[in-house]
């Protein structure tokens, strides 16, 4: 039974479409992040979502209940806004009690609410605060207190690590996904950070321009995209060009190394050139180990990327990135060395346009 | 050479400002023959007349402050977070009441609201001290939307409206609990500039004939000798302690909302 469910959801601000026909239902619990380029309409349909956008057509439903017709205030929905957009003229306190207030809650009540709360980000020692005294991270976990204390039927959260440091954005980010599990909120979450929305989400829509192109669970969009979009917006990706040796059987070859592939491959047919993806880690350094070499080229660079070390390939033309562990007892290639490398056949991937 | 310029135009910009007033100061102090004395003040002080005026003034303005707060906060903040595009025309038109001459507005009111037409306002005394309050928060337009607008400026009007509504909050909820609060300094500073405003205030008073102290001034000064300068200095007493108000809390404000 989904509980969130966009139906056809579109918006054109004046001519201009911004979101063309967004379809999705979310689970109770779930914790989904939008994905996406700047402009490709994250904001937007979660504005919807939200209430501060009408929809130019579609409906939004939670729990069975049409909410495209309510405005904000009437729908329960919490929201964290990038800029946290605490109330400057409170304390810690007030900011977190201001929906109990509002909601004409009873005192007991609204304090016992806003102590747990409080005490659920971990700021109980700072209630009598004003948000000017608190660093950007406190802040932004009032901000989510606060979104939170109301019980909202929905938790939307809009970049709200973009303005932190790299540091507490980790962190925070770990720790908002275990608040959410602990409440079992239905959250969206919007990032341009593929590595934020890979690490926490349950699912992930990644969006091109106000489209959802592919929704799935980090694994499937990682391992599985199924557009040539999502191939290269999320992580690093190298695409080679392979001959087609049974169709049937998946078998293709990529320079001199012959391998099959998990699956069939379809609409194609044997000789025929095919385009091959693969990711940085699918590929090694060809030994006696591995299978003939798939690629070879002349080392242009490699970078420590802490624990992986990623060496950039020149391979007649094509730029291949590879990764390889970080270990003491590794050969790190040099620039202007010659590599071959085979290819792992799970990790390979066919685009189909 | 440069400071010396610089030092000379300074003092003889303050003597300028300054000489009349101590002049004027001097002379107040100078009712009883050869004697300084309050005797000038006590007598203004004393006189019921000015009581009258100086109450019947303060609670005008005092209305007026209301009345402004009431039309300037809701206006500048709704065009701030839905209309844009038209702040430079309201703006224009907040400063309308600079070039237009009182008197011109006075008359506008007289000819609009006189017994004999649809709106009788002129008829009775309250009628005339409503049409007189609602040409004060005209005058006082420029000052009250230009501070109200600039204390808008500094905090983010949508994205804190946006946070109130999806907490629940509908539009009286949000300016009385969050924009008022948060512009409350800008206000404060408008509102004393209206109350140093009306106090001093004499055309309309005077054709709409109420009794407010700016006439009184004037009908003091036409008669008196010593008691006008007496009342100048108290009047300039005001319009600086307003003044000082002002500074008073936008420094308080300062403390208050930047980062320690
Ligand atoms: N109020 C508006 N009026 C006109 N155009 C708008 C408005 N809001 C958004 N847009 C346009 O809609 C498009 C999508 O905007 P949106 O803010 O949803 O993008 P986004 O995916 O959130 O991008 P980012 O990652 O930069 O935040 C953009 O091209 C933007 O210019
Ligand atoms: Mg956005």
């Amino acid at each position: 039974m989904s509980f969130l469910t966009l139906t056809h959801l579109q918006k054109s601000f004046g001519s201009v479409k911004v979101v063309h026909d967004f379809n999705m239902t979310i689970e109770k619990g779930e914790f989904i992040s939008f994905l996406g380029p700047s402009g490709c309409g994250k904001t937007t349909v979660l504005r919807m979502i939200a209430g501060f956008e009408i929809p130019t057509g579609g409906t939004i439903e939670i729990a069975g209940k049409d909410q495209t017709n309510l405005r904000p205030n009437q729908r329960n929905i919490g929201m964290v806004f990038q800029a946290y957009a605490l109330f400057p003229n409170m304390s810690v306190f007030d900011n977190v009690a201001f929906g109990l207030k509002v909601a004409g809650k009873p005192k007991s009540e609204i304090d016992a609410r806003v102590k747990e709360m409080l005490k659920l980000i971990h700021l109980e020692h700072l209630s009598d605060r004003y948000p000017y005294q608190m660093s950007g991270g406190q802040q932004q976990r009032v901000a989510l207190a606060r979104a939170l204390a109301p019980k909202p039927q929905v938790l939307l959260l809009d970049e709200p690590l973009s303005a932190l440091d790299a540091k507490i954005r980790v962190s925070l980010r770990e720790e908002i996904r275990q608040i959410q599990r602990q409440l079992g909120i239905t959250t969206v979450f919007v990032t341009h950070d593929q590595e934020e929305a890979l690490s926490i989400s349950d699912r992930i829509v990644v969006m091109n321009a106000g489209k959802a192109d592919q929704i799935g669970t980090p694994g499937e969009i990682y391992n599985r995209p199924t557009t040539r979009f999502v191939a290269n917006f999320v992580g690093t990706l190298n695409v080679i060009e392979a001959i087609l040796v049974n169709a049937a059987t998946g078998t293709v070859k990529i320079g001199e190394e012959v391998v099959s592939l998990p699956q069939p491959i379809t609409g194609k047919s044997d000789g025929q050139s095919i385009s091959i993806a693969f990711r940085p880690e699918a590929a090694t350094i060809a030994g006696p180990s591995t299978g003939p070499a798939a690629v070879t080229g002349t080392v242009l660079s490699s970078n420590f990327l802490g624990s992986v070390v990623r060496t950039k390939v020149d391979a007649g033309g094509n730029i291949i990135s590879f990764d390889m562990f970080n270990q003491a007892s590794a050969q790190i290639p040099k620039a202007g060395e010659t590599v071959s490398l085979s290819l792992q056949p799970d990790g390979l991937m066919v685009l189909g346009d | 050479m440069k400071r010396f310029w610089a030092w000379g135009a300074l003092i003889i910009g303050l003597l300028y400002f300054i000489l009349p007033l101590i002049g004027m100061t001097n002379f107040s102090l100078k009712m009883r023959r050869g004697v300084y004395s309050f005797d000038a003040y006590a007598k203004v002080l004393g006189d019921t007349r000015f009581q009258e005026t100086f109450s019947y003034s303060v609670t005008l303005a005092l209305l007026t402050i209301l009345v402004g707060v009431f039309l300037v906060v809701p206006t500048a903040y709704w065009v701030r977070l839905k209309l844009p595009f038209l702040r430079p025309y309201i703006e224009f038109v907040t400063l309308l009441p600079l070039v237009i001459p009182a008197i011109v507005v006075v008359f506008g009111y007289i000819r609009l609201y006189n017994t004999s037409s649809w709106l009788p306002l002129t008829g009775t005394a309250l009628g005339t001290d409503v049409l007189l309050v609602a040409g004060y928060t005209m005058l006082a337009l420029p000052y009250m939307y230009r501070a109200v607008d600039t204390g808008l400026r500094t905090i983010d009007v949508t994205t804190l409206t946006e946070a109130a509504q999806s907490l629940g909050a509908g539009w009286f909820t949000i300016i009385t609990r969050i924009i008022l609060p948060n512009v409350l300094v800008a206000v404060l500073s408008g509102a004393f500039l209206t109350f140093a405003i009306v106090i001093g205030e004499f055309t309309m008073a005077a054709l709409l004939n109420r009794p407010a102290f700016g006439p009184y001034m004037q009908v003091l000064g036409a008669n008196r000798a010593y008691e006008p300068a007496a009342l100048a200095v108290i009047a300039f007493a005001i319009t600086w302690g307003c003044l000082g108000l002002i500074q008073l809390v936008s420094r308080f404000q300062k403390s208050a909302q930047r980062p320690v």
